[in-house]
């Protein structure tokens, strides 16, 4: 065993510590880290743990959070590096173990768990996604803890209520809630937890010798072990997440104006502006709808067959010049900001004109078919120079005030209806295809609602006459952050979408190891990694599945139908039914799923599925030579048991030897040309390295 | 000798009164009136197009469904004599004298008329009260969305219908199974629901629910005949292989035989030719045949050809150049190489004309014998009109700047040499010297010089490129795509060497002869696939909604309003069953879980038989209305009220079985048994009001004022029409 993990880690850990530049996604999660050095607030569709931990890894290291992780290939120089990427291929490495020791639990039988830890050894595939600054590795080290530790405390199960009982089964919850704080694809290990908890219960529930109130106990435990645990761990690593990123950043623009004050160096934050608004203020104005965006517009029209060839009017997430509005009457062009005139304030009620800063048009409704929700009308920029047409006049109104009464920056929910057909300006969370820029589509509704989808508030108010006024703005809760970091993740995650004809991962590829990744250098002299699982060790998990399922179904039918069977064989079927059974739906439950998703999917995202592979693979074969051990005599059946196992390692170790270019970095010409140290190891014409 | 004629010849018939009633009473209140209104009703303008196309045997790919759906309607037309000539363009446009409204509309009123008559079938064959069932049937009688959907020419009651008879042939068999196995009987309702699964595929794909549940309940009890050890191993192989048969090998024959008379049917070439491949045009009578026959089979150095992207998405399109080049500088400051555009043009063109050239020789003109090009050769391809030569080179594409630009080549002297090399890669090869063929072989293009593949990338050009669609050398080919795919289309042996007398050929049409046929599996394989994956434009309608809204009704479809008069249709549920119905699940759905729960600790509150009939039968309508309704919540399309009403059905057979559950078993006494039968009474007679109140709305007739009208609108959310005066 210790043989073992320290081959693990010397395998894992020499050679990357040699690559000096970064490798694809390590730009992004990387400049995560650092941001979290640098207390910098960002925005991304994962959940904030994994990042913290790369970010904790890079700081205790020694990283001070100033290399930009530009593009891939870059060089690290003198940035130390090391910290971030060592702790990821330490989680990494951690896996092995792990899945030594779950199915060794699950079978009780040494061998089976050597040849799965074996498997994920020499595996090219998890090597190189292990090996670089990646959340994969992390999130495969809660799911595999998570599995090890319900595993354990179900064979605690003897021995209810006892200390290792509870360790076990808290360290579960601890290890769901890592899992789901690093990427939501977590959920599918809760789901498989939660079903064999399930399971325990209805077991226990079926024992009529256990009373009423140690039942209650029972689930009471689960409870709170299970949910309530992970839930505060949960919302925890986002108070912390909060809590360390408290600076302005890239990320403001995806949160509502009360978010965004709670940062430092946002202009929202203990900020001062006029409070009241006046005709000739200059003012962003931002949707209340989760990760609305602010109204926007810019110099290009809309195509032709949408709607009246005008300029386009969309609400847009960034911070940017062209979300600049000045508020003027109706019926006059004057210059406001002219200083012989007086202030005048805008009140509830009155009919105003919205100018757009850059372009000088209008913003303008009119019964026009909207681009997306065809039941709206279109809401389009129009006239020249502020002069335009009487569809140009909005009545601007504030939820819940009488008329007459000023409007307040930030604080006022404001309604801006149209004054010719009557409906309102909203914005309706559909993105605009490729001539829109992808940005939001912004409707005039003609159906009164109370949705925040047709609420505004002033965000920035520029105006030179007007006092600057410290403003104590609503600061928002833990909850109401939480929520809405929630909404716009979920957001985020379905806008990655595939763009059309490109050429995407597909699920089915994944198990038959059709395609992989290019994780850096694309010319012959480039050092090149390419993940890319080992093929044979892959291939020989697909056959297993089939394999399984086909003793499954025999053993299932055997006992069905009331064949006796010996002791011995009763055993094995256990095994191979129980054990056996629970990593074949971890595999279903983290595989299928990726069928039904409509973002975009990568070759990486069958990594947790392939880990259970792996491990039914060794559960499969080791059940299959005692079975055909048990049928023989006794030391030729010895014989064969122990001859196919040294096959199986052996194939394994072999072809590690072959492809283990492949993650450690090949030079020299593509494999399709026959001097290339790979030459006759491209086995299908899909792989590129 | 005449010894039979000793017995006289008696007929005994048993005639169940209640069926028979209720059959006459479904086709009164699906029948009456049928015709009226005589005018286009919401989606019958969708349908009814593609009756049209069966009448005048126009090819079609509708990507909504199988076609038998649409087969049994144009069946209903073809019987009527419907001679397909109808412009069916908007909702509302009165139907002309050679429409034959009423057989049109028949099938579907028959088919809803029906699944009255199965529902009472059903719960007896649940073994439930006649009175149960009775109930039962009269809930389906009087609901108003059914009535409306199957009283046009629309699919859903026809779905329904089929649904129910699967349902109702398997219970049969299922019953049948304990007392007679393998008899004729037992041979016809099992094969029965083979057909009736593969009818409701095959009518609209929501019927797949409906067959994965049945195929459920039906593998639930093979495990238990594999588990009943009197039963000999043969005779469970012979079950299991007589099941296998009946409901996965007929459904999928069926299913086939659908295709194979839409294909049938449908010879000529139509609308939607342009979605499908060239190699399938061709197989259709007219269109692209005429133009494709008798062209040379094998491209040969000197050939002239269009060439399709075998993709054809956004839009199908041939590789095009033209005279323009691309602009120097594009709105976003990159520089281009100011070479000829080459595009890809969604029309037919004399510019989408291309001469395969062999790099060694000068000449244009196909030698005599013709040299064919075969898998891996190097060609180049010259422009027809303006004679330039394909290019590509190192400088980044107008819109895919991480691709490589695609150019006609203009020697401009700035020391960028012509690249115009390209291996031949014919992708569906069977042999690696395979000859390059017209319309059969989808071909890649790959650049010699930098390996890079001529795509399509999807993005239309700006003004400068007149909106055409941008073609790419893609540097990183990632696997196939068949973006990168090409064949060719046109095809003819280039005859002229000189330029001019060229251009004349390549204005002049191709010449005709055979017929290039495809296998029935090939085309059946390509519609089949191209239903599957054809997406239209998601178009939000009106009077879609969301699934969350159906459970409550909160909303409905306004089907149809006479300009006039102000009568009106609508799709508008019988608002007391459907709550009755959620109130019916929520408390099965508690009860069940109640039992499963105290039966585990073995406390039976039930005897064991009412306990099996309480699963089987909620199994089958929770399980039904569950798998027609939540899979809604993960689709992507648009969704409307109709799309429930399948799950709706299952949920109103729920009803009666809760109910009598509840008077058998928890009502013990004699006085609270009989305030329950009166309070039935009261609810029955309030949903027949309900009925009524609404059946204006639902047969268009009588025209209600606006008064009226606005207090039939129970619900904010309804949007009933009001004209304002």
């Amino acid at each position: 065993m210790d043989l073992y993990r320290e081959n693990v880690f010397s395998v894992l850990f020499i050679p990357f510590l040699m690559i000096p530049n970064i490798r694809w996604d390590e730009t992004h999660f990387g400049k995560m880290g650092s941001y979290y050095i640098n207390r910098t607030f960002f925005f991304d569709v994962h959940p904030p743990l994994g990042k913290m931990l790369i970010g904790l890894a890079g700081y205790l290291s020694g990283y001070n959070g100033t290399f930009p992780f530009q593009k891939p290939g870059d060089r690290y120089g003198h940035h130390n590096y090391i910290g971030m990427r060592g702790f990821c291929a330490f989680l990494g490495s951690c896996l092995v173990p792990f899945a030594y020791l779950i199915v060794l639990e699950l079978s009780k039988s040494l061998s089976a768990a050597l040849l799965a830890a074996s498997i994920l050894i020499f595996d090219t595939g998890c090597i190189t996604l292990s090996q670089y600054i990646l959340l994969d590795p992390i999130l495969m080290f809660f799911l595999m803890g998570a599995v090890l530790s319900m595993v354990k405390y179900n064979s605690c199960a003897v021995r209810p209520f006892s200390a290792p009982w509870w360790f076990w089964l808290s360290l579960t919850g601890v290890n769901l809630a890592g899992a789901i704080g690093v990427k939501f694809v977590g959920l599918f290990v809760v789901l498989l937890v939660g079903l064999n908890t399930v399971y325990d219960l209805w077991e226990l529930l079926g024992d009529l010798s256990l009373s009423l109130v140690t039942l209650g106990k029972h689930l009471l435990a689960r409870v709170f072990c299970l949910i309530l645990l992970p839930l505060v761990l949960y919302t925890a690593q986002f108070a912390v997440h909060f809590a360390v990123l408290n600076k302005s950043g890239p990320g403001d623009g995806f949160f509502s104006s009360a978010f965004q004050s709670r940062l430092i160096g946002n202009n929202l934050h203990n900020v001062s502006v006029p409070e009241h608004l006046a005709y000739g203020s200059v003012i962003t104005m931002k949707n209340l709808r989760m990760a609305g965006g602010y109204l926007h517009s810019h110099w290009h029209l809309y195509p032709e067959g949408v709607g009246a060839r005008q300029q386009q009017v969309t609400a847009y997430l960034h911070k940017d010049l062209n979300n600049l509005w000045v508020i003027k009457k109706h019926d006059s062009n004057t210059d406001h900001l002219d200083p012989s005139c007086s202030v005048e304030f805008v009140r509830h009620g009155d009919v105003i004109r919205l100018e757009h800063k850059e372009t000088s048009r209008n913003l303008h409704s009119h019964q026009h078919e909207a681009p997306m929700t065809r039941k709206h009308f279109q809401v389009t920029g129009y006239g020249i120079n502020g002069t335009g047409d009487a569809n140009d006049f909005w009545r601007i109104e504030v939820v819940g005030r009488k008329s007459g009464k000023r409007i307040k920056v930030l604080r006022s929910q404001i309604r801006l209806t149209h004054l010719a057909t009557g409906c309102i300006l909203g914005s309706s969370g559909k993105t605009l295809p490729k001539w829109g820029w992808e940005q939001v589509e912004v409707t005039c509704t003609p159906y009164v609602k109370e949705t925040p989808n047709a609420l505004w508030n002033v965000e920035d108010h520029i105006n030179p006459k007007l006092p600057n006024i410290s403003l104590d703005v609503l600061k928002p809760s833990f909850p109401e952050i939480l929520l809405e970091s929630h909404m716009v993740m979920i957001r985020g995650n379905s806008g990655l979408k595939p763009k059309e004809n490109e050429v995407t991962s597909k699920p089915w590829h994944w198990p038959i190891n059709y395609q992989g990744l290019r994780f850096s250098g694309v010319n012959e002299t480039d050092y090149r990694v390419y993940l890319l699982g080992n093929p044979v060790v892959w291939w020989l998990n697909l056959v297993t599945i089939g394999l399984y399922l086909l003793m499954a179904t025999c053993t299932i039918v055997a006992i069905k139908r009331g064949a006796q069977l010996t002791v011995e064989f009763k055993e094995l079927s256990e095994v191979l039914l129980h054990s056996g059974g629970k990593i074949m739906l971890g595999w279903l439950l983290h595989y299928l799923p990726f069928f039904m998703m409509g973002r975009v999917l990568y070759f990486h995202h069958y990594f947790p599925a392939m880990l259970f592979s792996s491990m039914l693979t060794g559960i499969t074969w080791d059940t299959l030579l005692k079975f055909c051990a048990g049928c023989l005599s006794c030391s030729m059946g010895k014989r064969v048991y122990t001859y196919g196992m040294l096959a199986l390692m052996l194939l394994i170790v072999y072809s590690f030897y072959l492809f283990h270019p492949l993650s450690y970095g090949m030079v020299g010409p593509m494999a399709s040309d026959p001097n290339s140290p790979m030459a006759g190891l491209r086995w299908l014409e899909s792989w590129e390295f | 000798m005449l010894g039979f004629l000793k017995q006289p010849v008696v007929v005994t018939a048993e005639i169940n009164m209640n069926l028979v009633a209720l059959t006459v009473m479904g086709l009164v209140n699906r029948l009456w009136a049928l015709s009226y209104p005589r005018a286009v009703v919401f989606d019958e303008v969708y349908y009814g197009q593609f009756v049209s196309l069966y009448m005048k045997r126009i090819f079609f790919v509708d990507d909504s469904g199988p076609p038998f759906g649409h087969m049994l309607l144009a069946f209903g037309g073809y019987l009527g004599g419907f001679d397909g000539n109808f412009l069916w363009n908007r909702i509302g446009a009165e139907y002309s004298m050679n429409v034959p409204v009423w057989s049109l509309r028949l099938l579907p009123a028959l088919t809803g008329a029906l699944c009255v008559p199965l529902a009472y079938q059903i719960l007896v064959e649940l073994h439930f009260s006649h009175c149960a069932a009775f109930g039962a049937a009269l809930l389906i009688l009087f609901e108003n969305s059914l009535i409306t959907q199957s009283r046009l020419m629309l699919l859903e009651s026809v779905l329904i219908f089929f649904i129910l008879l699967a349902i109702l042939s398997y219970l049969k068999f299922y019953n049948l199974q304990k007392c007679s196995p393998f008899t004729a009987g037992w041979w016809f309702w099992l094969l029965l629901t083979g057909v009736a699964c593969s009818c409701a595929v095959g009518v609209k794909y929501m019927g797949l629910f409906t067959y994965m549940l049945l195929l459920a309940i039906a593998g639930g009890h093979s495990w238990h005949l594999i588990g009943d050890q009197t039963l000999s191993n043969v005779s469970v192989l012979c079950h299991l292989l007589a099941r296998g048969l009946a409901l996965v090998v007929v459904p999928v024959a069926m299913y086939l035989s659908f295709f194979y008379v839409h294909l049938t049917v449908l010879y000529r070439s139509g609308p939607h030719d342009q979605i499908m491949t060239s190699a399938f045009q061709a197989s259709l009578e007219g269109g692209l045949a005429r133009i494709t026959q008798g062209q040379p089979l094998e491209v040969a150095y000197g050939s002239q050809i269009t060439l399709r992207n075998v993709l054809g998405k956004p839009v199908p399109c041939w590789l095009h150049s033209h005279k323009n080049t691309y602009p120097i500088r594009y709105e976003n400051g990159r520089g281009s190489s100011h070479q000829q555009q080459v595009t890809c043009y969604p029309f037919k063109d004399v510019n989408n004309w291309w001469i395969v050239k062999d790099p060694g020789m000068q000449q244009l003109v196909v030698s005599n014998p013709p040299r064919p090009v075969r898998h891996g050769h190097i060609v180049q391809l010259v422009h027809g009109i303006t004679t330039r030569y394909l290019n590509t080179h190192d400088v980044a594409a107008p819109l895919s700047p991480h691709s490589q630009e695609i150019s006609c080549y203009i020697d401009y002297n700035i020391s960028m040499p012509a690249q115009n090399l390209w291996r031949v890669e014919i992708v569906n090869r069977e042999s690696d010297t395979d000859v390059w063929k017209t319309i059969l072989s989808e071909v890649r293009f790959v650049h010699v010089n930098t390996s890079a593949v001529l795509k399509l990338s999807g993005a239309s050009l700006p003004e400068w490129g007149y909106r055409q669609l941008e073609i790419i050398g893609e540097k990183l080919s990632k696997g196939h795509h068949q973006s990168m795919l090409w064949n060719v289309e046109e095809h003819r042996y280039g005859k002229s060497q000189e330029q001019k007398e060229r251009e004349v050929e390549l204005h002049s049409p191709t010449q005709a002869d055979i017929s290039k046929n495809l296998s029935f599996m090939a085309r059946f394989t390509e519609l089949q696939w191209k239903i599957l994956t054809l997406k239209n434009e998601d178009t939000e309608h009106k009077y879609s909604s969301s699934p969350l809204d159906w459970i409550t009704m909160d909303t409905n479809i306004a089907y149809w309003f006479h300009p006039i008069s102000g009568a009106q249709i609508h799709l508008i549920g019988n608002i007391l069953t459907w709550a009755s119905a959620n109130v019916a699940t929520l408390v099965y759905v508690c009860l069940f879980l109640w039992y499963l729960l105290r039966r585990r600790r073995k406390i039976c509150d039930i005897p064991e038989d009412a306990w099996r009939l309480w699963v089987s039968a909620g199994g089958l309508c929770v399980g039904g209305w569950a798998v027609n309704y939540l899979p809604f919540f993960m689709m992507e399309k648009t969704l409307f009220l109709y799309h429930y009403l399948p799950a709706l059905t299952f949920q109103i057979l729920l009803i009666p079985v809760v109910l009598q559950h509840l008077t058998d078993h928890l009502c013990r006494s004699q006085l609270p048994k009989n305030m329950f039968s009166a309070l039935m009474v009261a609810w029955f007679s309030s949903i027949y009001l309900v009925y009524r109140t609404f059946s204006p709305l639902t047969y268009g007739e009588p025209t209600l004022s606006a008064a009226e009208l606005r207090s039939l609108r129970w619900k904010d959310s309804w949007d009933i029409l009001i004209r304002k005066h």
